[in-house]
């Protein structure tokens, strides 16, 4: 029965269109290697058996979901103690959407609490662990998700990413992860973190799965008037070259980079040669606010958190501490006794940009830092098609080498969090093994292909034509 | 730097109670959070029209015809205190 797991999502599906594959078999093999999960990837999981083998396109295809989506009448609680037992009395938009395409929930997975992490070790329910090294990080903060789909727990997962946290988990367990355009998918019943930022995407083992699952959750939403879906749809990839494309790479936001792994940096500079060998033509670009992109975010993203979090007052869900009795003293309580120190660090932060005589200094210019990112990345696209970075400047860390150190730990977005600032499509894809700073076994290096908005068939097709010329063994050691 | 009555000042804007521990944890690791995002400052932002949304939108608009919404008690379903159809809190004065 492993083997049918070492599938992509759409050769499985291909075996059950041609009658070769029941669906039903094959969602009871994934549903028994989730319950068996030792990666502390998945927080619930569907059992084996049950109804349904799912109608057209994805025919009873499963799917795990990251805790940040609501589920109705399933727990869900983006990885909080304060949304302990919590089940939603609705069902997010993209899940809907994936049910009605057929596909069947599989399991939810762990997270950073609220999205909140590079990591997964933010999570109220314990960390989870990389399948290429288990005393490594998966990253984060769709760190389950990454997880279940590289340890073939899921054939795919939907994670969400506000900075980087579908592209760095992808890239430190060695698989394919998209942030689509902000727009692309609905965030209706997707617990925010930072609204203007936050995107659903796909975390796959290659290229055509990411589009496959993309094709069938973008689109507009009349619960999320920001949503205005991909025009004209998604196309599946078949490119099988570069020819005639353009990559820019921006010598301060490459793998020449302070803090970039070596191993990260050879392996991001082959694959320069290969995006060469397919008939691209690599010139260097400017993006002379990217760097600055962390300074922002971490003004911007928290200042949202700040507002979006207030609703956790132990009134309307979720947990209540009741010990003083007195309203504020309850709204304090419930909130120092839900929240984790990161998600605490964040409001505080968050705050602190916002409050009286600091708004200009931080929020405000953080916002025109954005701009300029912005504007850097449509300066670029005006003689680029694409461009290339390294996804992470580290192959995965060893569990607890960051926790101590906020700063660090927020540093792992450096090169995920500009194409956050300026809505742009992002996808990361393996492109080799490096050995990691400190020594020890060789594990996944993440390469990230950006374009202008609205530009995903485009990204995907050069993504695929790239993947076939890598040709990556995306299987973690046994 | 970020003094302890700024971080218990802000901790109250927040509604977060914060130990004695955590009050100087927040103070220190703010501070040398807010030195990184201070880089900034020393960015020419003049002119530089600020950014809140990336999607350029005009307003969404929907008729205005009335239709179900979640029934209240489902949305009262979750609380942790509900009673005659509402959500009960403790009293502001208690």
């Amino acid at each position: 029965m492993s083997e049918l797991r070492e599938l992509t999502a759409a050769q499985a599906l291909g075996r059950i269109e041609a009658g070769e594959l029941d669906s039903g078999d094959y969602f009871d093999a994934y549903a028994r290697a989730a319950g068996g999960d030792q990666l502390g990837a998945y927080l619930w999981c569907a059992q084996p058996g049950g109804a349904g083998s799912g109608g057209e396109p994805l025919r009873g295809m499963p799917v795990a979901v990251k805790d940040i989506f609501c589920t109705e009448g399933i727990e869900t609680t983006a990885g909080s103690r304060i949304l302990e037992g919590y089940r939603p009395p609705y069902t997010a938009t993209a899940v809907t959407r994936l049910s009605e395409a057929g596909a069947r929930l599989l399991g939810k997975t762990n997270m950073d609490e609220f999205a909140m992490g590079s990591s997964n070790e933010n999570s109220a329910y314990g960390p989870v662990r990389n399948p290429w090294d288990a005393e490594r990080v998966p990253g984060g903060s769709s760190g389950g998700s990454a997880a279940a789909v590289a340890g073939r727990l899921a054939p795919w997962a939907l994670g969400t990413d506000t900075g980087g946290s579908i592209r760095q988990p992808a890239a430190l367990c060695g698989i394919v992860g998209l942030k689509p355009t902000y727009g692309a998918i609905s965030r209706y019943g997707m617990i925010a973190f930072a609204s203007s930022l936050d995107q659903c995407g796909p975390l796959t083992r290659d290229v055509t799965d990411a589009a496959l699952l993309l094709r069938e959750l973008q689109g507009g939403d009349e619960m999320d008037s920001t949503c205005v879906g991909i025009e004209p749809g998604v196309e599946l990839p078949s490119r099988a070259d570069l020819k005639q494309l353009r990559v820019g790479v921006a010598r301060d936001f490459s793998h020449e980079a302070e803090g970039v792994e070596r191993g990260v940096a050879d392996a991001f500079a082959r694959s320069l040669d290969v995006i060469r060998d397919l008939g691209a033509e690599v010139g260097e670009c400017e993006l002379p606010h990217a760097e600055h992109g962390i300074s922002a975010y971490y003004v911007l993203a928290p200042a949202e958190a700040s507002s979006n979090l207030a609703r956790y007052d132990g009134v309307r869900y979720g947990l209540r501490e009741d010990d003083p009795g007195e309203l504020v003293e309850m709204y304090e309580t419930t909130r120092a006794a839900g929240f984790g120190a990161e998600v605490k660090r964040r409001i505080m932060l968050g705050t602190y940009a916002l409050s009286s005589g600091y708004y200009e200094a931080y929020y405000g210019r953080a916002q025109r830092v954005r701009t300029r990112i912005a504007e850097d990345f449509a300066a670029a696209f005006e003689s680029f098609d694409l461009i290339a970075t390294p996804t992470s400047p580290t192959v995965a860390f060893e569990l607890g080498a960051r926790t101590e150190n906020p700063l660090a730990m927020y540093l792992s977005d450096y090169f995920t969090v500009p194409m956050s600032l300026a809505g742009i499509p992002a996808i990361s894809i393996p492109c080799g093994l490096a050995e990691p700073a400190g020594g020890g076994p060789r594990l996944p290096v993440g390469l990230q292909l950006t374009s202008p908005a609205f530009t995903e068939t485009k990204l995907l097709d050069a993504a695929y034509a790239l993947e076939q010329a890598i040709g990556f063994d995306g299987r973690p050691p046994a | 730097m970020i003094e302890r009555e700024q971080v218990l000042h802000v901790a109250k804007l927040a509604r977060l109670r914060l130990d004695d521990a955590e009050v100087e944890r927040m103070a220190s690791e703010l501070s040398s959070i807010l030195e990184h995002v201070e880089r900034i400052s020393n960015l020419d932002l003049d002119g530089v029209e600020p950014t809140s949304h990336v999607v350029e939108l005009e307003n969404v608009m929907r008729p205005d015809e009335p239709r179900p919404s979640l029934p209240r008690e489902r949305a009262l379903e979750p609380a942790p205190d509900a009673d005659e159809g509402a959500f009960r809190v403790p009293s502001p004065q208690a």
